[in-house]
């Protein structure tokens, strides 16, 4: 956690030497960025892939699917808790009657019996929470190993990783088995994603970080964002111009 | 005599209602998403040559089933933004043959590898006299949030025609709009031509991977 802290810290700091022509508002940070992905990726491609694609192939579907959904269960209680801080009762409620079911009758959470009944599950994190009270995103980043996120975001994946009730197993080798297992099964459900990815984008870098901003948008509108100007009307944006780019520019007139 | 007039306007009224369904082409769109998606996971799950990670033949099919209702012109012109406007006639043919091609590509990656999910189609909300509307479907996966899938469907001449994809709120042609005029501006349309062709060819003959 303190490592997001540490990094959108420097970040912050760099922010004031940072300012290129053509760069995109949104991503500031774009030179650095691009040098954390380039890491991350070097990572997967030795590390995390391979031991992914081994995991899928050795562990039947089956019993994968039991490791997502006990590690999913012991998600939704904080889950429910973003959708309380959101103000959207009906749906935390669900989350805990999905916690409350899963982890009995569906056996600490291996099998979903919340979903036949129902409860649908649901994605809320901090970030989103910040989100609809109102915090912008702030410039996009590239976490170390985290990979796409903002300051807003990451922020949020602090709280989320502070909070998170796998940090708090004793002994430590058990807790780093689980959090080794449960990073391995993510990995793993998207294998068929990152190869998309790969085929799909011109640049690898650009196409992920667009992606990641309109998910992250259309999940804080929980799939209903309104809709969005089209940025080709570069008329709009001269009328309003992002409250950051002003200040950097305030700052390049005031000095001597 | 007055009795068989009415039954021929009535005839003419059930025949006239019965007219719009006869077509393809008029097929409301939401029925058209669903027929068309069935139609084509089943085709996969049949094919043993596709399951077994044959890709030009997962295209071609998608060619057939799929493509005649989308409109890659359109497509192309949203994601290239104000690009499109400097390109001329024979560049902006090349621009969508060669986009065309890699979306196929990137569409029969996903179809792969979500074949196998259970589909939520949901009701279309719109009016009878829309011509702009978004077809939503929903992946059903275990254990984790379904995955929104949302058309966005444009009626035209020929009947309703798809102009974006969104997965999981993200739209396809906004996401290649930064990627397109990154390149245009460097290397002009002609760059981004080439570009696409290269990404194109580096992709022929790889062959799906199994799951």
């Amino acid at each position: 956690m303190s490592r997001c802290l540490l990094l959108a810290t420097i970040v912050g700091l760099l922010a004031g030497c940072a300012s290129t022509a053509e760069r995109d508002p949104r991503d500031p940070f774009e030179p650095l960025n691009r040098g954390i992905y380039r890491f991350n990726d070097k990572v997967d491609t030795a590390i995390a892939r391979p031991l992914a694609t081994t995991y899928q192939k050795v562990v039947p579907a089956e019993v994968r699917g039991r490791v997502r959904n006990f590690f999913g269960n012991i998600g939704d209680f904080f889950i429910g808790v973003n959708n309380f801080l959101q103000g959207k009762f009906e749906d935390g409620v669900s989350d805990w009657a999905r916690l409350a079911f899963n982890t009995t009758i569906g056996l600490f959470g291996i099998h979903d019996v919340a979903t036949d009944m129902g409860y649908e599950k649901h994605n809320e994190d901090f970030g989103q929470t910040f989100g609809r009270w109102g915090a912008p995103s702030g410039p996009y980043l590239v976490l170390p190993i985290l990979g796409s996120s903002t300051v807003r975001d990451g922020i949020g994946t602090g709280i989320d990783l502070y909070v998170d009730p796998v940090t708090e197993v004793r002994p430590y080798h058990v807790q780093y088995a689980l959090q080794g297992l449960r990073l391995t099964q993510t990995r793993a459900d998207l294998l068929d994603a990152s190869r998309i990815l790969e085929e799909a984008a011109l640049d690898k870098y650009v196409f992920q970080r667009d992606a990641y901003l309109q998910r992250r948008r259309s999940l804080i509108y929980d799939g209903q964002p309104p809709r969005q100007k089209e940025p080709e009307d570069d008329a709009d944006k001269d009328k309003k111009p992002v409250p950051r780019e002003k200040d950097s520019q305030d700052e390049d007139q005031k000095p001597r | 005599m007055k009795t068989r007039s009415l039954v021929n306007a009535l005839a003419a009224a059930v025949l006239a209602a019965a007219l719009p369904l006869a077509g393809y082409a008029q097929e409301k769109p939401d029925q058209l998403v669903k027929t068309v998606t069935l139609e084509v996971v089943e085709l996969i799950a049949k094919d043993k040559e596709i399951q077994a990670g044959n890709r030009a033949k997962l295209v071609q099919l998608i060619d057939a089933k799929v493509l005649p209702h989308f409109n890659f012109g359109a497509m192309t012109a949203l994601a290239m933004g104000q690009g499109w406007n400097k390109a001329n006639p024979d560049q902006k043919k090349r621009l969508t043959e060669e986009f065309r091609t890699l979306l196929v590509r990137t569409y029969a990656s996903a179809l792969a590898a979500y074949s196998e999910q259970k589909f939520d189609f949901r009701p279309l909300r719109a009016k009878e006299t829309d011509t702009d509307v978004t077809v939503q479907v929903r992946v059903l996966q275990p254990g984790a949030q379904p995955v929104p899938i949302d058309y966005s469907m444009e009626k035209t001449a020929a009947g309703w025609k798809v102009y974006d994809v969104m997965v999981g709120g993200v739209s396809l042609v906004a996401n290649y709009r930064t990627e397109f005029n990154n390149v245009v501006r460097e290397s002009g349309i002609d760059g981004l031509i080439k570009n696409l062709n290269a990404k194109n060819r580096s992709l022929e003959g790889t062959r799906l991977e199994k799951k």
